[in-house]
């Protein structure tokens, strides 16, 4: 008898779960969950990419140096929004890199020259991904594409939980250790407020780093994809990144 | 040591080519610790439910041990996130504002369901007549705390205690599900991160939901025998036997789904397949292959196989089955310490390696690691006292 009153109650249980899922089920069909700052990219307006050319980078770590000091970042050497790395591979293709403080001191090369296949420099700096792996982790949303394709922090309202520095795959990110936010790369988005471009950009030598607006396709960076060509970093993770490297070796992860 | 200080030791210590921003790992021993409890909550209310639902009765003397075991680690498992938060007092803005496209944003819901919904309903059902007796036989403070816990509800009719057993059993069917979504979930945290080779694997919410239940089961085993001891009444050894023979189970279980995991790893070999190897045979190699597989599951799989045959005196298989379940309850911890520190020793440029190593005499994270595994025993002890499940009528 016991037996038959729990198999009841089991059924019971069954079709009432069977109808809840069901309802669920059709409410999303008639309302799907949208989601919350699912930036489209804009078919008019801004749509900011950079472009690096790493043959004229000549790794004076003026970028880096300038970047901290534009953007008040700390001068410790474990926190960077922008940094150049030093690529060597030897003739017995030994890939050797190095980023002594982010290359704001400069490099020495370890390697005597008849070991050297070839070397190169490689700044680096946020990505500006249209899908970008950062924004898409951040459980509160502090993280957001702007509507000109910028990654930004609201650091008033970041948590500091990390999970953003752990999903960028460019380690571009940190947690600044005063505010307990993340911090990144903003492309100086309060110097492009004002028409001026950003620190890095202003301040290389070789005019080896360029940006602009993708959308327009007569402007500076656009007409510069057309006649190199360009890679991006980690294609394979689908984050379709906004900062193209012309000339850029395999080697560069 | 000074936060920098250990930092300027740590550049110090890279081997390789790392990122600049990499030197410091984001996520410490308390991110270790999150996983860890979770997964112990998960595990014993797992065993739980193999004696409610699954009418396993060799169980029943863990029953209500193993569900305020899992209430006690459940109070302090998001201590670690939130101490951990740069911004602490934001926490709760990943309940108002959650953003849905995050992995992480649905943890305090999961959490707070599992917390309210299942344990906490459970318990009450579980002991709502007991509840009422007590505060009937009570005198003092004592009477109007019961009271309290009842909901100052009195009702003791056989109709009344039937209704708690369907609702109870009810909650129990509702909560493996939620179990198995809590710490499947913690996994999926880890395992959706892409840019993090270590940790992007389709099998990271079934290795963790596996490997919980192993751990929840094994601190069961372990907490029996102690509060069996404390109260120096005699250890059902059938009970014992039968938690020994899941663990047996489930460990096989873990263990074949983790080394797919690794098979699979090091059949295809992608790009990151250098990098991991150089890993975990160099600074997981201890923590890796002597603890978490050695002492953590292969010592373990070869008692408890051994236990499936022979049956040595009781007293014997006591000893046995303490140390297995510290050495399981080790092994597991070491787990989450491999999947949490190792995915974060490594660069994710894969050229290279930063170093950590856990103090608690300077790390305040590593301290408070510790005091969080430590204190949910002592609300555990303090639940055992208020709603002794010894004392309970037979219903």
């Amino acid at each position: 008898m016991a037996l038959e009153n729990k198999n009841l109650s089991r059924q019971e249980f069954l079709k009432k779960l069977g109808l809840f899922a069901g309802g669920v089920v059709f409410v999303s069909t008639i309302n799907p969950l949208k989601m919350v700052f699912a930036t489209e990219k804009p078919k008019n307006g801004k749509w900011y990419g950079i472009a690096i050319d790493i043959e004229k980078c000549i790794g004076c770590g003026s970028c880096a140096r300038s970047c901290k000091i534009e953007n008040d970042v700390s001068q410790e050497p474990f926190y960077f929004r922008n940094w150049v790395e030093q690529y060597t591979i030897t003739n017995e293709h030994e890939i050797k890199v190095s980023s002594p403080n982010g290359g704001i001191d400069g490099f020495e090369q370890p390697v005597p020259d008849e070991d050297i296949y070839k070397t190169f420099f490689v700044p680096k700096m946020c990505n500006h991904c249209s899908d970008s792996p950062c924004t898409q982790v951040c459980p509160v949303g502090a993280s957001f594409d702007s509507p000109e394709g910028i990654v930004l922090v609201d650091q008033t309202y970041c948590i500091g939980c990390g999970y953003c520095v752990q999903a960028c795959p460019y380690g571009c990110r940190y947690i600044d250790p005063l505010k307990g936010v993340a911090d990144k790369c903003t492309l100086c988005s309060h110097r492009l407020e004002k028409g001026l471009d950003p620190a890095c950009m202003m301040i290389c030598p070789t005019h080896a780093r360029i940006y602009g607006d993708l959308n327009n396709k007569n402007s500076e960076v656009s007409l510069f994809l057309k006649e190199h060509n360009c890679a991006v970093l980690k294609p394979h993770l689908n984050t379709h990144s906004k900062l193209f490297y012309n000339d850029l070796n395999q080697e560069v992860h | 040591m000074d936060k920098t200080q250990s930092l300027y030791e740590a550049l110090s210590k890279v081997e390789g080519f790392i990122y600049p921003n990499e030197i410091s790992l984001n996520w410490d021993m308390l991110i270790v610790m999150y996983p860890y409890i979770t997964g112990l909550v998960a595990g014993a209310f797992i065993l739980a439910s193999l004696n409610r639902v699954f009418n396993i009765k060799a169980l029943r003397p863990t029953y209500e041990i193993s569900l305020l075991a899992a209430l006690s680690f459940m109070l302090v498992a998001t201590m670690p996130l939130i101490i951990h938060l740069g911004q602490p007092f934001r926490f709760y803005e990943m309940l108002v504002t959650p953003h849905f496209t995050s992995a992480m944003a649905l943890f305090g819901f999961v959490y707070l369901w599992y917390l309210m919904v299942v344990l906490l309903l459970e318990i009450w059902f579980d002991y709502r007549y007991d509840m009422v007796i007590w505060s009937q036989q009570k005198k003092g403070l004592m009477k109007y705390v019961y009271k309290a816990l009842t909901l100052w509800i009195s009702d003791t009719s056989p109709e009344s205690r039937k209704t708690d057993e369907k609702i109870g059993y009810f909650i129990t069917v509702v909560g493996i599900p939620s179990a198995f979504l809590l710490h499947g979930y913690v996994g999926f945290i880890f395992g959706a991160i892409k840019a993090n080779p270590w940790w992007s694997t389709v099998m990271m919410p079934v290795i963790f939901l596996f490997s919980a239940m192993v751990s929840g089961i094994a601190l069961i085993m372990f907490i029996y025998m102690l509060v069996s001891y404390l109260r120096k009444q005699k250890i059902d050894m059938n009970a014992l036997d039968t938690i020994g023979k899941y663990l047996f189970y489930i460990l096989i279980l873990d263990f074949t789904l983790e080394s797919l995991d690794q098979i699979h790893r090091i059949y295809v070999a992608d790009e990151s397949f250098d990098i991991l190897k150089i890993l975990v045979h160099g600074k997981l190699f201890v923590t890796f292959f002597i603890i978490q597989i050695g002492i953590g599951t292969l010592i373990p799989l070869a008692t408890l196989a051994y236990l499936q045959f022979k049956k040595p005196s009781d007293r014997v298989r006591k000893i046995i089955y303490a140390t297995i379940s510290i050495f399981v309850l080790v092994g597991i911890f070491y787990m989450r310490y491999n999947v949490v520190i190792g995915g974060q020793l490594f660069s994710k440029s894969f050229y290279g390696f930063t170093s950590y190593k856990a103090n608690v005499l300077y790390d305040t994270d590593a301290l408070l690691s510790l005091v969080l595994f430590i204190v949910p025993f002592f609300i555990l002890a303090f639940l055992l006292w208020l709603l002794p499940p010894w004392k309970k009528i037979e219903h």
